[in-house]
C-alpha cells in the first residue's frame, strides 16, 4: 500500500516506537509476530466468525434519503452504531484478544476516554475468560459513570488514573506504568490507531474491515464501488483510519477527517489537534500533538470524550502533511445540532463523536450525482445525558 | 574523554550517582543542589527536566515534575540555570528527560547548548537506539555527550551487546522492569541477571537505578556493578524543609 507503513514503522515522518527500553520486549514481540498472527488462516476464521456472529457485521450501509434530499446527494451512513457495544471500538477489541490469546498473555489492561473502548475490551475479556484492568482519568469516570457500571458489570477491574489532568492521556499513561511493571504475561489493548509501532497499524488492520464492507456496499446500492467522499471524525482516529482503509489508494475518492473544535479552534478549549499541534512524540509515535513551544502536552477540550485527546495517530499525520485527506473541524456546537438532525430527520441518535462528521456535510458543496459515506462510528445512548442537558428537553 | 569517563578511568566501585529533578522545589536551585551534592561526596548527578506525561516515573518523580512545570521550569529556563554549573561544580552531569521537550527545543541545538554548559551525557529513556543510530548520534558525538541506554531484565543478549557497542560511558541497568520509586528486591531471578551481565564482560561500566534507597540496596547493587543511582528517595528529601542542610547527612546513610 502506498500510504502504508515501512519497515521501521514509520509513515512519512510519523510513527516509529519511541518507547522506554522496559517496554521494548512486549513492542518487539508484538513486531515480529502480529502480521504472521493475523495473516493466519485459522486466525482469519475466528476473527470473521466473531464479527459476523457476535458483533453482527457486515453492518449496515444506510442510503439515508431524508439526508439525500436536504444535501443534494447520495448520503450513506456507515452503520458501525449497531454493533454490539454500540460502536466501532469492538472491531478492534475482537482482533486483538484473539491475538493477545495467541502470544499466551494472561492479562488484558486497556486505557479509556469516554469509556466505549473500555467497555468493548471488557466484553471481549469476558468472552474470552481472561482477567482485564482498564484505566481511565477520574475526571472522566465521573463523567461517564455509566460506561464505568457496564465494565464493572463485565467483571473487568476500572482503575482511576489520577495523575495529570486525570484524563484519557493519563489514563494511558497509566496504561503504559502496569505494562512496563507486567513485561511478560500482559498485553495491552490499545484503542486507537496511536502508540508505539505496530499498533496503529495493527489497530488500523482491525478497523478496515469497516471500509473493506463499504466497497462492496456501495456497488449494490451505487453499481460502483468508489464513492465521492468519505467522511469520517478524528480523535486518535480509528473509527476513521478503518473508513479510509481500503479507499487511500483509490486517489480520487475525497476523504475528509473531522476535528473537534470544542469552542472553537481559536477558543483555547479545543481538541483541532492539525490546526493547533505541532509534530513531536506522544505515547510511543512521532506525530502531530497539541504542546506548549516547551513539548509540554496540552489538555485538549471537546464536548465529545471520544475526541477529546491531544494527539492524532501517526498515518493520520502523515496523510494530512501529505494532504491526501482533508483536515477540518466542527464546533461542540455544530455538532450537536448535527445529533439533534439525524436524529429527528433519520431516526438514528448518534454519537456524539459522529456528529462531528454530520456537521461537517452543512459545510460542503455536492454534485447531486455524488455519493458521499459518513462513517457513524457510535450510537449516541452513552450521550444521552449530555445532549439532553444541551437542549434543556 | 569527558568528564564520565575520566571518573570510570580512576575509580571502579562503589560509584554513587543522585537523580533530582530541575525546578523542584523551586526555580534556581538546580546548580546549588549539585555543588551541595558534590561537597556531600556524590560521585555523578542526574538532573532531570520535567515532561506532563513521564510513563517511566512512579509518584514521586511524577510529583516533582508537575511541581517543577507550575514553577515554570523549561528547558530555556534549565539551561539558563546552568549557565554557572562548570563555575561550581566539577562531577559528571547528565540531563535526564523525556524526547517531546528536546525535539520541539531542536535536538542539534539541545546537545550543542549542553556541551557548551558543561554537560557530560544525556538519558532520554524514550529516544529508542535505531533513531538515535541512524537519525542524532553525531550531534551527541560532536558536542561530546555520552548517550546513556537502559537495560532491563528482559533486555535480549543481543541488544545488550549492541547497547554496549553504542555507548561510551556507562549502562544503566534496571533492577527490575518498573517505573522509578519502587523498591529493590533481590530475587534469585535479578540476582541471575546482573551475574549474567557481569559474565558478558562489556566494554562500559554498569550502573544500577530504580529501586536503590539506602545503604542496604546501594551496596548489594556494587557488589554487581560499578555504583547505583538513587532517585526518588532524593527528591523526597527535597520536599522537606531545611533539605539543603540535611544533603550531607543523606548522601553519608547511603555510602556509610
Amino acid at each position: 500500500m502506498k500510504y502504508g507503513v515501512n519497515d521501521h514503522g514509520y509513515y512519512g515522518d510519523f510513527g516509529g516506537a519511541y518507547i522506554p527500553e522496559m517496554l521494548y520486549p512486549n513492542v518487539e514481540e508484538l513486531r515480529q509476530q502480529y502480521l504472521t498472527i493475523i495473516n493466519d488462516e485459522g486466525f482469519k476464521a475466528e476473527f470473521n466468525d466473531l464479527l459476523k456472529n457476535y458483533v453482527g457485521r457486515p453492518s449496515p450501509l444506510y442510503h439515508a434519503k431524508r439526508y439525500s434530499e436536504k444535501y443534494g446527494a447520495n448520503i450513506f451512513f456507515k452503520r458501525e452504531d449497531l454493533n454490539h457495544t454500540g460502536s466501532h471500538k469492538i472491531n478492534n477489541a475482537i482482533g486483538q484478544i484473539l491475538l493477545a490469546k495467541r502470544l499466551g498473555k494472561k492479562r488484558i489492561i486497556a486505557e479509556t476516554g469516554a469509556g466505549q473502548h473500555g467497555v468493548a475490551t471488557a466484553t471481549v475479556c469476558a468472552l474470552m475468560g481472561i482477567e482485564c484492568v482498564v484505566y481511565m482519568g477520574e475526571i472522566d469516570m465521573a463523567r461517564q459513570a455509566p460506561n464505568v457500571s457496564r465494565m464493572k458489570m463485565l467483571g473487568a477491574t476500572v482503575r482511576p488514573a489520577s495523575s495529570g489532568s486525570k484524563t484519557l492521556k493519563d489514563a494511558t499513561n497509566e496504561a503504559l506504568r502496569d505494562w512496563i511493571a507486567n513485561p511478560v504475561d500482559t498485553h495491552y489493548i490499545i484503542g486507537s490507531v496511536v502508540g508505539p509501532y505496530p499498533y496503529p497499524d495493527m489497530v488500523a488492520r482491525f478497523q478496515s474491515i469497516i471500509s473493506e464492507e463499504t466497497k462492496k456496499q456501495l456497488v449494490e446500492h451505487t453499481g460502483k464501488e468508489l464513492p465521492e467522499y468519505v467522511l469520517a471524525c478524528v480523535g486518535g482516529g480509528s473509527n476513521a483510519m478503518g473508513m479510509f482503509y481500503h479507499f487511500l489508494d483509490d486517489e480520487q475518492v475525497k476523504l475528509v477527517a473531522i476535528e473537534a473544535a470544542g469552542k472553537g479552534v481559536d477558543s483555547g478549549h479545543s481538541a483541532a489537534t492539525t490546526f493547533l499541534g505541532h509534530e513531536g512524540v506522544l505515547h510511543g509515535s512521532r506525530t502531530i500533538l497539541m504542546q506548549t513551544p516547551d513539548g509540554q502536552v496540552v489538555e485538549p477540550y471537546s464536548i465529545s470524550a471520544g475526541l477529546d485527546y491531544p494527539g492524532i495517530g501517526p498515518q493520520h499525520a502523515h496523510l494530512y502533511k501529505i494532504n491526501r485527506a482533508q483536515y477540518v473541524s466542527v464546533t461542540d456546537d455544530e455538532a450537536m445540532q448535527a445529533g439533534l438532525l439525524c436524529s429527528q430527520m433519520e431516526g438514528i441518535i448518534p454519537a456524539i463523536e459522529s456528529s462531528h462528521a454530520l456537521a461537517q456535510l452543512e459545510k460542503m458543496k455536492f454534485k447531486s450525482s455524488d455519493n458521499v459515506v459518513i462513517c457513524l462510528s457510535g450510537r449516541g445512548d452513552k450521550d444521552l445525558d449530555t445532549f439532553i442537558k444541551y437542549f434543556n428537553y | 574523554m569527558n568528564r564520565l569517563n575520566q571518573l570510570f578511568a580512576s575509580k571502579k566501585d562503589n560509584l554513587l550517582s543522585i537523580y533530582y529533578t530541575a525546578g523542584y522545589p523551586a526555580l534556581n536551585t538546580t546548580v546549588a543542589i549539585a555543588e551541595a551534592l558534590e561537597k556531600a561526596g556524590a560521585d555523578f548527578l542526574e538532573i532531570g527536566f520535567p515532561y506532563s506525561d513521564p510513563v517511566a516515573d512512579g509518584p514521586t518523580i511524577q510529583h516533582s515534575s508537575e511541581q517543577a512545570l507550575i514553577n515554570g521550569m523549561t528547558l530555556n529556563q534549565l539551561f539558563e540555570e546552568l549557565t554557572e554549573l562548570r563555575k561550581r561544580v566539577t562531577i559528571p552531569i547528565l540531563l535526564m528527560g523525556y524526547f517531546n521537550p528536546i525535539v520541539q527545543y531542536g535536538i542539534e541545538r539541545f546537545c550543542k547548548k549542553a556541551g557548551e554548559l558543561g554537560v557530560d551525557g544525556v538519558i532520554v529513556p524514550d529516544l529508542p537506539m535505531y533513531e538515535y543510530e541512524e537519525l542524532y548520534s553525531s550531534y551527541f558525538i560532536d558536542n561530546n555527550l555520552s548517550n546513556i541506554f537502559l537495560v532491563t531484565p528482559q533486555t535480549s543478549p543481543e541488544r545488550i551487546r549492541k547497547i554496549d557497542e553504542l555507548s561510551n560511558s556507562f549502562i544503566y541497568l534496571l533492577s527490575s522492569s518498573s517505573i522509578t520509586g519502587g523498591s529493590l528486591q533481590l530475587t534469585a531471578n535479578i540476582e541471575d541477571y546482573y551475574k549474567r551481565i557481569k559474565g558478558m564482560e562489556l566494554k562500559n561500566p554498569a550502573i544500577i537505578g530504580f529501586g536503590i534507597s539506602d545503604n542496604a540496596t546501594f551496596t548489594k547493587a556494587c557488589q554487581y556493578a560499578n555504583g547505583a543511582i538513587v532517585g526518588s528517595k532524593f527528591v523526597k528529601l527535597l520536599s522537606e524543609e531545611g533539605y539543603m542542610e540535611k544533603i550531607p547527612g543523606f548522601i553519608k546513610s547511603i555510602k556509610q
